[in-house]
């Protein structure tokens, strides 16, 4: 407000400027109007806490989100030292490396058959899409007390006896490992509807052109349109899928949780490892701090190795 | 094990008690205009509960909270995950001033609660040495306990008689009955839909001869009598009589009503729902004893109340904690009696207690007198989770009881030696 009153003789000559600079002022101020709000909670709910539980992971933070003792690195030791948490780490990379692909290949063929269908498209779209609105929590105890229940009246145990089998206890045995159906089962329902949505705009996305200019060309319709075409066309999606994919399993919790439980170990996720040791009476906050940092770490290492491997953000070819 | 029995408990509540806090929510009157006139000293004192699962507990505590007279007592009722809720309102300024939780030695060394000698004065004496031990550390007094639940095995006289077992003492007449009682339609037995994970790591070890820490705080759990102990458990899930996969848990006595199985664990709590159902039809046995040195067992869970070192005004605190868990007799009465059944802490109440001086709920105490044992508060809950995935190991995986109990004792001697040097 200053500047323009304050030397007139250099505003008069070009008088559009004092508009455009005032114009320039409000704009700023509506951007900090929108961004300002969400900014401050990032800084005070994200931010402030990643920083606190740095702080906490070089302390002996038992009971205490404000500790004295500085260890070193004796908690990041503890915790990959053998036992539950590094196991946990173990097991969620198999993990991750079966029910990755098992979604990738599973959304991306929902999507290419309902892109495909002539009638009725919204309809599947939807349908397939539905079970993301529900919780995971919700679903886990539909799957646990009605479908994969242990008793001879669950709904898989019905089936099974339809072809007389022993009804089994799906979630109640480590050997055989059952309880991989119900957990993958509950998991696959979830997500693929949602990986389906980000496949589907991204096949409404590759333009007819190429098709057509390929079917000139004498490729027909089928696996090859699909391997040259289709998927090139789809890399930034497919990356982008495979990102929040593997993130997705690392982070893995309320189905476990409410499936498994947390008295015993079958398949505790890091998350519930992490919830154990930093949560309830345990309250250690050093090592459950330690824990969060070593899991951020290997996401953000995972995230990165696989943008470079696929080269995400790269513009298509 | 209390913590990680009640948080079961708890999280099926969570679930099947959605339609009672519903209408309970009706009820539940914290701040019902009393503030200024009825409390003459104008202090305010925060005081929490778990969700309990029997009817008309939530309207009893606010009754006790409304009825004392030199504080406002602001009472809340927690549903969900209590143990978390707890151990971060204990780490923030907006926590409880008296709660009821399990003694754990950490609560005391990072001094979380106070030590409440002073108000239990000459009541010491009627409370019973187990009871005190479980919520003492270094010969101090920190939480005051509220009730005694024991947990045993109920079975289903019918059943046993009509296939001819009699009660087990041992496992190996347990694992017996379990293979004689099942049928197409009923498992011989219900030890939790885990497969038995937590009723090994919890009940075993005591009915095995041994304890988790000696009183000088050393591992007693690693030796060939929990070893082969924890192979009869899994000998015990080889029968195929177990119930697995069941729709309630088994601290909720639905799957023994409805006769899925014939022989159940149960805690005292749910005898009169079991009574309503079920009649004359069933009889209490403790844990029955495991190999050469064993003895029967019965674990003595409960809940205890404490004094948040953090409260507002800790002699208001203490101060209400003694008028309602110390002297006020006939509201511990009516806690301990009149919702589920639980063992009154107070010798002098539990010899006189109408509903427990027959019957099974009899049977309960006198067993539970000869056969109690509570929790050593040394043993921490990194030290029972350690312990717990050791038993997950040895009884479902298939692992070397062995070297899985050498593992978790050596990581437990590694907690032992940082928290008491």
């Amino acid at each position: 407000m200053v500047t323009p009153q304050t030397s007139p003789a250099t505003a008069a000559p070009d008088r559009p400027r004092p508009v455009r600079r005032r114009r320039a002022r409000s704009q700023a101020l509506v951007f900090w109007l929108f961004v300002g709000p969400f900014a401050v909670g990032l800084l005070i709910f994200v931010y402030v806490p990643i920083l606190w539980s740095l702080w906490l992971s070089f302390y002996d933070s038992q009971s205490t989100v404000t500790p004295t003792e500085f260890v070193g690195l004796r908690n990041y030791q503890d915790m990959l030292s053998s036992g539950p948490f590094r196991e946990s780490l173990i097991t969620f990379t198999l993990f991750a490396a079966f029910i990755v692909p098992l979604t990738f290949a599973a959304s991306l063929g929902l999507a290419l058959m309902v892109h495909r269908i002539r009638f009725a498209q919204a309809f599947f779209r939807s349908v397939f899409f539905l079970p993301t609105a529900c919780s995971y929590v919700v679903a886990s105890l539909i799957w646990k007390l009605s479908i994969f229940n242990g008793v001879r009246f669950g709904l898989a145990n019905t089936v099974l006896e339809v072809f007389g089998q022993d009804p089994i206890p799906w979630l109640s045995v480590a050997q055989p490992p059952w309880y991989w159906f119900p957990i993958i089962s509950v998991r696959l329902w979830l997500q693929v509807g949602f990986y389906m949505i980000l496949f589907l705009a991204g096949l409404q996305r590759i333009p007819r052109e190429l098709y057509e200019a390929a079917w000139v060309d004498g490729a027909s319709p089928g696996w090859k349109t699909f391997r040259h075409i289709t998927l090139p066309q789809l890399r930034n999606t497919s990356v982008a899928v495979l990102l929040l994919l593997f993130i997705a399993a690392y982070q893995a919790f309320d189905e476990f949780y409410n499936l498994l439980g947390n008295v015993v170990n079958y398949a505790r996720t890091p998350l519930q490892q992490l919830y154990i040791t930093a949560l309830g009476a345990s309250q250690d906050y050093g090592r459950g701090s330690a824990g969060a940092m070593i899991l951020s770490l290997l996401i953000i290492f995972v995230t990165l190795f696989q943008g470079k491997l696929f080269g995400f953000g790269k513009p298509a070819e | 094990m209390a913590t990680g029995n009640a948080f079961n408990r708890r999280l099926f509540l969570r679930g099947a008690g959605g339609l009672a806090a519903a209408s309970a929510l009706a009820a539940c009157g914290g701040n019902t205009g009393r503030e200024d006139s009825s409390s003459g000293s104008g202090k305010t004192i925060s005081q929490w509960y778990h969700q309990y699962g029997e009817a008309g507990t939530q309207q009893a505590a606010q009754k006790y909270a409304d009825a004392y007279k030199d504080a406002k007592i602001n009472m809340q009722w927690v549903p969900g995950d209590y143990d978390n809720k707890i151990s971060s309102g204990l780490l923030a300024s907006d926590g409880p001033d008296v709660f009821e939780w399990h003694f754990n030695y950490q609560l005391a060394k990072s001094n979380q609660v106070v030590p409440l000698d002073d108000i239990l004065g000459d009541a010491k004496s009627d409370y019973s040495e187990a009871d005190l031990f479980s919520n003492s550390l270094d010969g101090k007094v920190y939480g005051i306990r509220m009730i005694d639940d024991p947990q045993l095995i109920f079975y289903r006289k019918s059943m046993l008689d009509k296939a001819g077992v009699a009660p087990p003492t041992t496992i190996d007449e347990l694992i017996a009955a379990t293979k004689a009682l099942t049928t197409k339609d009923v498992k011989g037995l219900f030890i939790g839909n885990d497969g038995g994970v937590a009723w090994a790591a919890n009940h075993v070890v005591p009915a095995a001869g041994h304890q988790y820490l000696t009183s000088d705080r050393k591992v007693d759990f690693n030796n060939d009598a929990v070893a082969s102990a924890m192979l009869k458990v899994r000998e015990l899930m080889a029968t195929k009589g177990l119930l697995l996969g069941a729709p309630t848990e088994w601290w909720d006595p639905s799957a023994f009503n409805q006769g899925l199985c014939a022989i159940t664990r149960q805690g005292l709590w749910a005898m009169p729902a079991v009574q309503k159902a079920l009649g004359d039809d069933f009889g209490v046995i403790p844990t029955p004893s495991f190999g050469a040195t064993g003895k029967p067992a019965i674990y003595l869970g409960g809940w205890s109340t404490f004094v948040s070192a953090k409260a507002k005004d800790v002699d208001a605190a203490k101060a209400f904690v003694k008028w309602l868990w110390i002297d006020n007799t006939e509201y511990q009465e009516d806690w301990a009696l009149n919702y589920g059944f639980h063992i009154p802490p107070r010798k002098s109440l539990a010899a006189k207690a109408a509903k427990l001086q027959s019957g099974p709920a009899a049977e309960t105490l006198k067993l539970t007198e000869q056969y109690g044992w509570v929790d050593d508060p040394a043993f921490t809950q990194t030290m029972r989770t350690t312990f717990t995935d050791a038993v997950t190991n040895i009884v479902q995986k298939n692992k070397d009881p062995k070297s899985e109990l050498a593992g978790a004792a050596s990581k437990v001697d590694a907690e032992l030696k940082s928290l008491f040097g």
